[in-house]
């Protein structure tokens, strides 16, 4: 194709525009993650934070640290990710394989049953109340059980296991293999790009636990990182009146924040590449 | 090594199996199929449980929002509501009604309105990317903020537009300009939602955009470049008819889930200055119910959102059906 003035033009609009589409994405982490960085003695030399310090200090993440509260909270987050994700993956490949049978009896009002749940709901308060009649307010597993299923990831999964080849299955089946192993040693290596996926989304979402530990949760000491975190967040939005004494407030208040995203913003490189692949997988069916 | 059956064991057990149906009864044919069947079932044990009692106990749970609901006496033993439609009366009554609906629709329409055209324009910027590395890694870094939480979002905003010390607000002032509260004034609360709204989550909206784009016939773009057509022209007259089908149907759909505003979002970035503009359905019925402990009038209004939202839902299939090329079922 014959590449004219127009062309090398419209290709330069293109660059730019993507450019200040990175940049836009980027700049605001980067300025948090400066401002944890920047020591006082800068703050008051140049009268507030700047883009890029000339000098670095983890005094901020340090004073964090040594405190009990956030490591506290870092654990509970640990725990409930790992445990949450590895209970929510369990949960969805026992779903999502059977159902991806097409000639399992009762499959369609089995899918309709799951379905209608995504168009209707009880509610908070009554699913509070079933939350706190099973005596699991004020536990880990408050944050971990009830969203530990969503139904979309599932039909994600069940669409993938649809597109594996039949044939795989009813070989394995003659050979004699029962079908937990099938789903163990076939479906489940098989499908590592989307588990990944969907382990991701559900790692993620767990990491940023927040609502099911503001309403079932009221024991300080079971907090996950997000709830305490915003609770730094706000505590000194109130108190905005002092402008001295916010600047090394902002330093903390920052640092927490990117000890918060650290997680994802470690695991998200290693794992984005399967992302569109696992995306696409649900997209095809719409 | 994949395993292929031979041929004439599959007839025999077809053969087999049509004989074995032809005289067994179709009632008991079908017990046959699900006990040969019980190993799936038993895997999908745990899930339906799962259901039953985070999703469907919980519907059952509703009808508290026709109860006097009591603590000591629990859902089933409390006494009814006289008359029953006490709760829902007090909520459509009350000024909060049309507060909270205002605000809700208002928040919703607005991320609607100016939150569908960027992922568009950025998966034309991709599709349009012929360097395949800077398309790759510019799309990398847009998914990213779609996995930070509001609380982060919470926290960058304040970075960057805290009233005291924030990055724009220095800006501002340096400029000689006065310092714009702009997470504590009413009218620019709404802003910040929908611009938060839209940085986190543009990227992502794009790859829906960007696979179906993958799907246009590129013969179409050969053909018109041949016959002379610019760039802009083939976007204009191939990518975004392209696109069309996609774009109604997550249009409707969105316009079905309108009446959720954004919970996460807003119960983060609100406080009690601007509570008149920022306060949602979600948002109230959490203080009525969790906070203040009036289960059944929180619970009531639960129930109007979700039974608007049903609603909502299968009539924007509907529509969808009708001109989106298809709905979701």
């Amino acid at each position: 194709m014959v590449k004219g003035t127009n062309d090398r033009f419209f290709n330069s609009i293109v660059y730019v525009l993507l450019a200040i589409v990175a940049v836009s994405c980027l700049f605001p982490i980067l300025y948090v993650v400066s401002v944890s960085l920047t020591p006082y003695s800068e703050l008051i030399k140049n009268g507030g934070f700047q883009v890029i310090p000339q000098k670095l200090t983890f005094d901020a993440y340090r004073s964090l640290l040594i405190e009990r509260t956030l490591p506290k909270s870092m654990g509970v987050s640990v725990v409930i990710t790992i445990l949450g994700t590895a209970l929510s993956l369990l949960l969805t490949l026992l779903g999502a394989y059977p159902l991806s049978r097409k000639n399992l009896p009762g499959r369609t009002p089995i899918l309709l049953f799951i379905v209608f749940t995504m168009l209707f709901s009880g509610g908070l308060i009554p699913t509070y109340l079933v939350v706190k009649d099973l005596g699991l307010t004020n536990t880990i597993w408050a944050m971990i059980v009830p969203n530990a299923l969503a139904t979309f990831n599932m039909l994600i999964m069940k669409t993938f296991f649809e597109s594996l080849p039949e044939e795989l299955f009813e070989s394995a089946r003659i050979d004699g293999a029962r079908e937990f192993r099938i789903l163990w040693k076939i479906a489940i290596p098989l499908s590592i790009p989307s588990l990944m996926t969907i382990g991701l989304f559900y790692m993620v979402a767990q990491w940023n636990t927040f609502f099911s530990a503001i309403i079932y949760i009221t024991n300080r000491e079971l907090h996950p990182l997000q709830v305490v975190v915003r609770n730094m967040l706000t505590m000194s939005q109130s108190t905005e009146m002092a402008a001295e004494a916010i600047m090394p407030t902002m330093t903390l208040q920052m640092a927490a924040v990117v000890i918060a995203s650290l997680p994802i913003i470690l695991v998200y490189p290693f794992i984005q590449k399967h992302l569109t692949k696992g995306m696409m997988i649900g997209a095809i069916k719409g | 090594m994949i395993l292929k059956k031979p041929k004439g064991i599959d007839i025999m057990q077809r053969g087999l199996e049509q004989s074995m149906n032809a005289i067994r009864p179709p009632k008991t044919r079908l017990l046959y199929k699900m006990w040969q069947h019980k190993v799936f079932y038993l895997m999908l044990l745990p899930c339906l449980v799962w259901y039953i009692i985070f999703k469907y106990v919980p519907m059952y749970g509703v009808v508290i929002a026709f109860k006097d609901y009591n603590l000591v006496e629990g859902v089933l033993k409390s006494p009814w509501a006289d008359p029953w439609y006490t709760h829902f009366k007090y909520f459509f009554n009350s000024p909060y009604f049309s507060q909270l609906l205002t605000n809700t629709l208002l928040i919703s329409l607005y991320k609607l309105i100016f939150g569908i055209v960027p992922p568009i324009i950025l998966a034309i910027l991709f599709f349009e990317c012929r360097i395949v590395w800077v398309k790759r890694w510019v799309q990398t870094i847009s998914y990213m903020p779609h996995f930070l939480s509001y609380v982060i979002i919470y926290g960058i905003a304040i970075a960057l537009l805290s009233e005291s010390s924030g990055l724009f607000n220095r800006w501002i002032v340096e400029g000689g300009g006065q310092a714009i509260p702009f997470l504590n004034s009413e009218s620019w609360f709404r802003s910040v939602l929908v611009t938060t709204d839209i940085w986190k989550d543009m990227g992502w909206g794009a790859i829906i955009y960007l696979a179906t784009m993958s799907g246009i016939d590129p013969t179409l773009y050969e053909a018109s470049r041949v016959d002379g057509a610019s760039r802009l022209r083939c976007i204009w007259h191939i990518t975004l008819p392209g696109i069309r089908n996609v774009f109604i149907l997550l249009l409707i759909l969105r316009l079905g889930g309108i009446l959720d505003a954004g919970f996460d979002q807003i119960f983060i970035f609100y406080n009690v200055r601007v509570l008149p503009v920022a306060d949602i359905i979600d948002t109230w019925v959490y203080r009525t119910g969790v906070e203040q402990i009036n289960f059944s009038l929180a619970t009531a209004v639960g129930l109007f959102k979700s039974v608007i939202g049903f609603g909502l839902v299968l009539g924007s299939n509907q529509l969808a059906k009708r001109w989106g090329g298809g709905g979701i079922w």
